[in-house]
């Protein structure tokens, strides 16, 4: 029978089904960070377990760390002890840790493909919902809550249900202006945050075909905000250019036997689906949100919906009044506060350096403040190799060191109460930013036109 | 894991659609490195002022509503991964969170922490709100071995669905490591099968 890419790869790691639907389903890569992992080693230890595999596990800090000062103790004493602590479990069960300072350091999706430890045909988990971003390599990945991090730890396996399998065809070609970014808003705005769960997205079509790794791997990232256990692609020569020479990626005679693996993997024809999607890259625009949770994206220039008495009323009503926005009201002339470029979603260099492009020899307006956080040391030191340091700096953008930062707020990265921030995130959540923030997801380079702007502009008058 | 049986219990009402991980715990309320506590801080933003004072409009803060079932609108639980959103329900007495429609990671989340995520339709959930808005002390009983929510004040009993590995869990009060790690044999047979990938 045809095979889907996800059965292919979901098949190849089944090490037993059990009656009722379970199986234990093998991971070969696990990687970890400082906030959901100190409980699940403590749980290993209170078991006298060992750690299975610790040369399968990654481990970075990025949640908690600040991004200025990197060299410096780390003032907060809680997010200090929690990756001390991380250090320490890493030092004990001999795991590998790029922690501060260290030249791999980063956003724990940023770093695991642009080390090349994220392949095709691998499982990858983390103790994060946007392990989804492996996905762009043709890898099954997925977040998995700390109970499964121990399990992990103990076994290298969890004790999971296969999901049902959806794919998402973006046929045609984007219009100037349209990035990765957008077509993964257009296409949750589309199915509501729930309207993927149970499910896990294959993204295919021209559209998705035509897009770097970087926009991959920003379309993969946020599969999980429509509810989908993860998104994939399938690999082919834009994703063995991109691994090719990176230091984890396997190297000569392994290399063509890797390569020939991951040719194979992709959706037969003919291959099922539980459900099938088509949308038309042309009918994309530049998108943002305007409420609280990342479903609630239009496109730049069309205003916000008027929602009747249904069920959702309430909840849309109590996401508009947090924001302080108006049923039916467009969003262009918005003032805008702060811009965040940085997060797993839209960090990498491809992403800095269409803001430098966008910015040089331009200059933020007065009243935004605009920073920016590299996903990591290595597109940290990329940017400031290329010169984009200079350019931003110009332009009045602060560069920062890489981490979560402002994404999620737990340094101190903090949008403060009722201000406007356009994001590059993945979240507009309330409170997702700092308690009271009001958070717009938006591309990078919507992100850029408005830091210059100062307020939202329907951004198709600039591309042109 | 704490055993689950039965419970009969009063609710707690919160009519909210996709509720999220990051409201049922905020991020800056994750920097412990056990699982102790999280439930002081569950729903932090809306239960308290930035001061700390109580909201009295909450429904947490609201003594009319006492129980450990959370009876919550749909795709409760989309977002992050936090399994802390799901001790931070169970610490602060939570058994049972009724939805019609839950964010997958969250479910297994709650599974694991021994908290039951039942899931009713949109009709039913929508009854219960009602019930509980005009009756705020009724009382619901949920029995896991047969699978059933009772509604007393209606005589009615609806079934619920549940895997049935993970009712066994639920019921016995044990968790997947132990099986998992009992399947050694069998994994490391998996890795010698598949070891050119590494
Ligand atoms: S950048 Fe944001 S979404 Fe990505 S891993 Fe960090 S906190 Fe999670």
């Amino acid at each position: 029978m045809a095979k889907s890419l996800f059965d292919k790869i979901w098949d190849a790691h089944v090490v037993k089904a059990i009656p009722g639907g379970l199986e234990v389903f093998y991971i070969d890569r696990h990687l970890i960070h400082e906030v959901t992992s100190p409980q699940a080693f403590d749980e290993l230890q209170e078991r006298g377990l060992p750690l299975s595999r610790p040369k399968q596990i990654l481990a970075t800090a990025d949640h908690n760390v600040p991004t200025r000062n990197q060299h410096l103790p780390i003032q907060d004493p809680l997010s200090r002890s929690q990756v001390d602590k991380l250090t320490e479990n890493c030092a004990k069960f001999g795991v590998e840790l790029f922690g501060l300072g260290h030249q791999y350091q980063g956003i724990v999706h940023v770093i695991g493909p642009e080390l090349g430890v994220t392949q095709p045909g691998m499982t990858i988990v983390c103790g994060d919902s946007h392990t989804s971003t492996h996905g762009a390599f043709g890898a099954i990945a997925f977040g998995i809550g700390t109970s499964q991090v121990t399990q992990v730890m103990a076994s290298q396996c969890l004790l999971i249900s296969r999901p049902k399998r959806m794919r998402i065809t973006v046929d045609g070609e984007l219009r100037p202006g349209v990035t990765a970014k957008d077509i993964i808003l257009y296409i949750i705005a589309q199915l509501g945050t729930g309207g993927a769960t149970g499910y896990f997205v294959e993204y295919a079509g021209s559209a998705i075909r035509s897009l770097s790794m970087e926009g991959r791997m920003t379309v993969c990232n946020m599969s999980i905000e429509m509810g989908a256990r993860g998104g994939l692609i399938a690999p082919d020569a834009t994703t063995f250019n991109y691994l090719k020479g990176r230091p984890y990626a396997p190297q000569g005679e392994r290399w063509e036997q890797a390569v020939a693996y991951w040719q194979t993997l992709y959706s037969e024809e003919g291959a099922e689906f539980e459900s099938e999607l088509t949308f038309d890259a042309a009918a994309i625009a530049p998108m943002i949100t305007y409420g609280t949770n990342p479903g609630m994206g239009i496109a730049l220039n069309s205003s916000i919906p008027v929602l009747g008495t249904d069920g959702e009323a309430a909840s849309f009503n109590k996401s508009l009044a947090y924001m302080g926005f108006k049923p039916g009201e467009s969003l262009l002339g918005k003032e805008i506060n702060y811009v965040f470029i940085g997060s797993c979603t839209n960090s990498r260099i491809e992403d800095l350096r269409a803001v430098a492009a966008y910015v040089k020899g331009k200059h933020k307006a007065q009243h935004v403040e605009a920073i920016i956080v590299p996903g990591s040391k290595l597109v940290e030191k990329q940017a400031i190799e290329e010169g984009l340091d200079q350019v931003l700096a110009e332009a009045g953008f602060e560069l920062r060191e890489p981490g979560c930062s402002a994404c999620l707020a737990m340094n101190d990265d903090k949008i403060p109460a009722g201000a406007y921030c356009v994001s590059t995130s993945n979240r507009n959540f309330e409170g997702r930013q700092g308690p009271g923030a009001r958070t717009l997801l938006a591309s990078p380079l919507v992100a850029a036109i408005t830091a210059v702007e100062g307020r939202i502009v329907d951004i198709t008058q600039y591309v042109n | 894991m704490e055993k689950f049986q039965t419970l009969r219990s009063g609710v707690v009402p919160l009519p909210i659609e996709n509720v999220d991980t990051d409201q049922i715990i905020p991020a800056r309320f994750l920097k412990s490195t056990t699982r102790e506590g999280f439930g002081q801080n569950l729903f932090a933003d809306w239960r308290y002022q930035p001061d700390g004072q109580p909201k009295a409009d909450f429904v947490l803060n609201n003594p009319r509503y006492q129980g450990q079932i959370l009876l919550a609108g749909k795709n409760f639980g989309c977002g992050s991964s936090r399994e802390h959103a799901a001790w931070a329900l169970y610490d602060a007495g939570f058994k049972v969170v009724i939805s019609s429609y839950f964010a997958d990671i969250f479910r297994g989340n709650a599974l694991n922490t021994g908290l039951l995520p039942l899931q009713v339709s949109d009709e039913v959930l929508q009854g219960l709100f009602r019930q509980i808005e005009l009756e705020p002390e009724t009382q619901l009983v949920v029995d896991l071995p047969s699978q059933t929510l009772s509604i007393p004040v209606w005589d009615a009993a609806i079934g619920f669905e549940l895997d049935a590995y993970k009712k066994e869990c639920l019921i016995n009060g044990y968790d997947d490591i132990d099986y998992l790690v009992s399947q050694r044999d069998a994994i490391t047979t998996y890795e010698q099968l598949r070891k050119w990938v590494f």
